[in-house]
């Protein structure tokens, strides 16, 4: 079995099963572990917990007015590689081609030029947030090894599916099977570490938000 | 011809012009990616050497590979039987059958004993002895044992000879294997695919007359003059795959236009083979030209390697089913260490409110 057969087969198949069996184990155990009931009287312009909760899962995507002037740069590139691979993994052809045979679902794939510039934005952006995380003082104590191996295992499907479009020195096989194989890592990874923020940032949002509502407080 | 008779002596003899040596080596040098300069020391190679003894030996095997080989245009294999080797055994070419055919076979071995280029296609059964295959009443695999010791060179023709091929296909009940797998003694070149390109197997040969050797080979053993590169990298619709131009069925406008076949499963950029520049035919299409994607036959195991309609892209992600069963899975382990939190926590609680009565009931 060459690195390849493994990537496509035995490799795609359990990292997939270890990411959703993580997911979920994750997600389900925020969700059905106990919590205190909130005893306090709500705030004078309290809008209740639900409404709280929902409405923080969609306005924390941006921060305060207050904020954007020191956070705008981070924000920018946090933007720029979150919504690149979103476009990457929606839109490159060959991704649509893995996930139409995985699920049969299939729609039509933007223009390789698009996918090849959205690919380096988002390659030079992950790339910035990491020189940022080693170089800013603060950032560099609240790291630790979480924080820079997903940051890596996030760069990595990015530059070699880089450099697999542009069909570089190194050949296509092996090129291809480490692009495969790093994406399973991140898969496997997906559930462990700081990457659960996939799924739990919504309920870190709702939670917070719920107590924001109950008190009266701004979302 | 006399045994002590050069080739270039015989070519004379019969009237063949040093010209249409030269010809012939120049197309050889070509085919065998050796600059111009390099013909005149093949026809001087071919010139000096002597009839090479070939025994060719058919294993598990359909026979597509010698139906392949007989059609090849230039240098075609009818040529090099007349000029340049003897093909001492083949037993479909050959006339003798049975015994007389068996007696022909050792006969050969003995004569030219340490010296004869031993030439197999279909794979070689080694399950239960052997027994999957046999030949007037001896095993393949020993036939293939006894006859390799004193042969100076092999080569494995076909996927089969080479990797095991089809009937190494999993589960492979005869324990087929390819000729490498059991020898090691020897130097082999495998020439795979299913079939081989005939100009493939006439410029090895070609190579081993002229200068006494095999060609330089790949890491799976194969000729890099021809296994070097992918059929991708030679394919006349390359461009259209570099803009991104994909048939999405074999009946739509982008395969009427020619575009590239990766999204309808072509192993192109993963297979090393000549089909895209020596073509077949005599140079007239490769499937590719012909509308369909390449299947990879000439790579190690092709036949366990997914669909041939699954992308490279493509791969065996777990069925929905298996996939909602992970996701039970997760919920499972996800409830669990709830109820468990739940648990401790009452547990706490118990504790604390314990405590706090003990307190009170002290205070009081």
């Amino acid at each position: 079995m060459t690195l390849l057969d493994l990537a496509r087969g035995p490799g795609l198949y359990w990292s997939v099963i270890i990411m959703i069996t993580g997911l979920v184990w994750r997600l389900s155990t925020v969700l059905l572990m106990p919590y205190r009931r909130n005893l306090s009287a709500p705030g004078a312009r309290a809008k209740g917990s639900l409404r709280g909760a929902l409405t923080t899962i969609v306005t924390r995507t941006s921060p305060y007015r207050s904020f954007r002037s020191r956070t705008m740069p981070a924000l920018m590139l946090s933007y720029t590689f979150h919504f690149g691979l979103l476009i990457i993994l929606l839109g490159g052809a060959p991704h649509i081609l893995l996930m139409k045979t995985a699920t049969g679902l299939g729609w039509p794939p933007l223009p390789k030029g698009i996918i090849s510039l959205a690919s380096g934005l988002t390659l030079a952006a992950l790339i910035l947030v990491a020189i940022r995380r080693l170089r800013h003082p603060v950032l560099r104590l609240l790291s630790n090894l979480d924080d820079y191996f997903s940051l890596g295992l996030t760069i990595l499907p990015v530059l070699s599916g880089l450099l697999l479009a542009e069909e570089t020195y190194v050949s296509y096989e092996l090129l291809l099977a480490i692009h495969i194989l790093s994406v399973e890592a991140l898969l496997i990874w997906l559930p462990f570490g700081k990457l659960a923020h996939v799924v739990l940032v919504v309920a870190g949002r709702a939670a917070q938000g719920a107590k924001f509502g109950h008190k009266g407080a701004i979302t | 011809m006399p045994s002590s008779e050069t080739l270039g002596e015989e070519l004379e003899r019969r009237g063949i012009s040093r010209r249409t040596l030269l010809k012939f080596a120049t197309a050889m040098a070509t085919s065998l990616a050796l600059p111009p300069s390099m013909s005149a020391a093949i026809a001087q190679g071919l010139a000096k050497t002597r009839r090479q003894s070939v025994i060719w030996l058919s294993f598990q095997e359909c026979t597509g590979c010698l139906e392949s080989l007989t059609r090849s245009e230039s240098p075609d294999l009818e040529t090099l039987i007349f000029y340049f080797i003897s093909l001492d055994y083949q037993e479909t070419l050959m006339a003798a059958a049975g015994t007389t055919a068996e007696d022909a076979l050792f006969q050969a071995a003995a004569d030219n004993k340490g010296d004869y280029l031993l030439v197999i296609d279909g794979s070689v059964p080694v399950a239960d002895d052997g027994v999957y295959a046999m030949t007037g009443g001896r095993s393949d695999f020993d036939l293939l044992q006894k006859l390799s010791r004193d042969a100076k060179a092999i080569l494995a023709i076909g996927t089969c000879a080479a990797y095991g091929g089809l009937p190494k296909a999993a589960p492979n009940p005869t324990g087929a294997v390819g000729i490498a797998d059991v020898i090691g003694d020897k130097p082999i070149a495998n020439i795979p695919g299913c079939p081989p390109i005939p100009e493939v197997l006439t410029g090895v040969l070609v190579n081993f007359l002229s200068f006494g050797r095999l060609p330089d080979l790949d890491e799976h053993g194969r000729p890099l003059a021809y296994f070097g590169t992918t059929i991708h990298d030679q394919c006349y619709r390359r461009p259209f795959y570099d803009q991104g131009k994909f048939a999405k069925s074999f009946d739509d406008d982008g395969a009427r236009q020619g575009w590239c076949l990766f999204e309808l499963g072509c192993k192109g950029p993963v297979t090393h083979n000549a089909c895209a520049s020596l073509k077949w035919g005599g140079g007239t299409s490769y499937p590719i030209q012909s509308g369909h994607g390449c299947l990879g036959c000439s790579e190690p195991d092709f036949w366990d390697k997914g669909g041939f309609y699954t992308s490279l892209s493509g791969g065996d992600a777990p069925p929905w089913r298996t996939a909602a069963g992970a996701g039970a899975a997760g919920l499972a382990i996800g409830a669990a260490a709830a109820w468990n939190a739940r648990r401790v926590r009452s547990s706490v609680d118990r504790q604390v409110a314990q405590e706090w009565q003990e307190k009170k009931e002290g205070d009081a």
